[in-house]
């Protein structure tokens, strides 16, 4: 049995090699905001209050072309849903935990921890406080998210366009899906939500984000009834 | 103005994170809607790796010699091969930029 704090530091070793990736994106993020002409405080505060990398920039990039707040909402909303699926996965495991726990614990799943940390919540289904997992990766998403936004905030266009440090964005989750390329109903599921995306693409409110796993859960939900 | 779209959009974002966690236990879900759940990540994921190669910053397709194809494909690989998550985002970053400033 582990204890809360090896937990922890576990929940932070999973999620400290993508911070490859989320420490420039999260320059980007707040050298765009910058960039549109926004408020510095304002363009912070969208790092604590909204804390969604992707959805951050689209709202901005939206209310700076002129878009309605109900569409740059809208948009923020539908690109966010795909939270309603981590949550449903991680219900299992944070069950155990009083109901202000779960309303807390809830504000730090973010892409990236909820992916490290439930791949260790299936192999150690049996250990105690396994939420201390979620908080380990999460509270370090957190923080490093912040810092990197500030960076951002502060050193502006000094970040050079030319890099292509979005690239590190599809790269970290490819290596966080790589491994279940040796599964073929996996790779069913991935193909069918990745020919999706692009097929949806243009779709309204960045909606592809939410429909392509949909079409592909479907896909999944039909593989599972083949093996059986 | 902004400030207040700011909050409902946080809000929102927050309700998206914590509905689920808060609301949904083993009991509602069944044991086969548990089972499709296992897919959640390589049917979420893609939703953001394909557009993150396939697509431009403007909105249009890329060409298929554009050098983000080959940096996704040494990035697979060495993931595949080394289950090292360093080694496969720098690998493909730097196959990547070998690609852009060398050639």
């Amino acid at each position: 049995m582990l204890t809360k704090t090896q937990l922890f530091s576990k929940g932070f070793l999973a999620v400290a090699p993508h911070m490859f990736s989320v420490i420039p994106f999260g320059i980007i993020c707040g050298a765009i905001g910058i960039e549109l002409g926004f408020d510095p405080v304002l363009v912070y505060a969208m790092s604590i209050i909204i804390f969604g990398g992707a959805s951050q920039i689209v709202f901005l990039q939206l209310l700076s072309g002129g878009a309605s707040a109900l569409i740059a909402v809208t948009s923020v909303g539908v690109i966010n849903s795909r939270h309603l699926l981590y949550g449903a996965v991680l219900s299992e495991y944070l069950e155990k935990l009083s109901f202000i726990k779960k309303l807390l614990i809830s504000y730090i799943v973010v892409d990236q921890g909820f992916a490290e940390s439930n791949k260790f919540f299936m192999k150690n289904k049996t250990e105690q406080h396994l939420h201390y997992h979620l908080i380990g990766s999460g509270v370090t998403l957190w923080i490093f998210w912040q810092l990197s936004t500030l960076a951002g905030i502060v050193l502006g266009s000094f970040v050079p366009e030319e890099l292509g440090l979005k690239f590190a964005i599809p790269l970290t989750f490819i290596a966080i899906v790589v491994h279940d390329l040796k599964k073929i109903d996996h790779v069913i599921v991935m193909i069918t939500c990745g020919l999706s995306s692009l097929l949806f693409y243009d779709a309204p409110f960045k909606s592809y984000i939410i429909i392509s796993p949909i079409i592909a859960l479907f896909v999944a939900a039909l593989v599972l009834r083949l093996k059986k | 103005m902004t400030w207040l779209t700011i909050i409902i959009a946080g809000i929102i974002t927050y309700f998206t994170r914590m509905t689920m966690v808060a609301l949904v236990d083993r009991e509602l879900l069944g044991e086969r809607v548990r089972e499709v759940l296992a897919y959640v990540p390589s049917a979420v994921f893609p939703a953001i790796i394909f557009p993150g190669i396939f697509i431009n910053d403007y909105g249009t397709f890329i060409e298929m010699n554009d050098p983000k194809i080959f940096g996704a494909i040494v990035a697979i690989l060495v993931g595949y091969f080394s289950r090292n998550v360093i080694a496969t985002i720098l690998s493909g970053l730097s196959s990547y930029w070998i690609i852009i400033f060398l050639l």
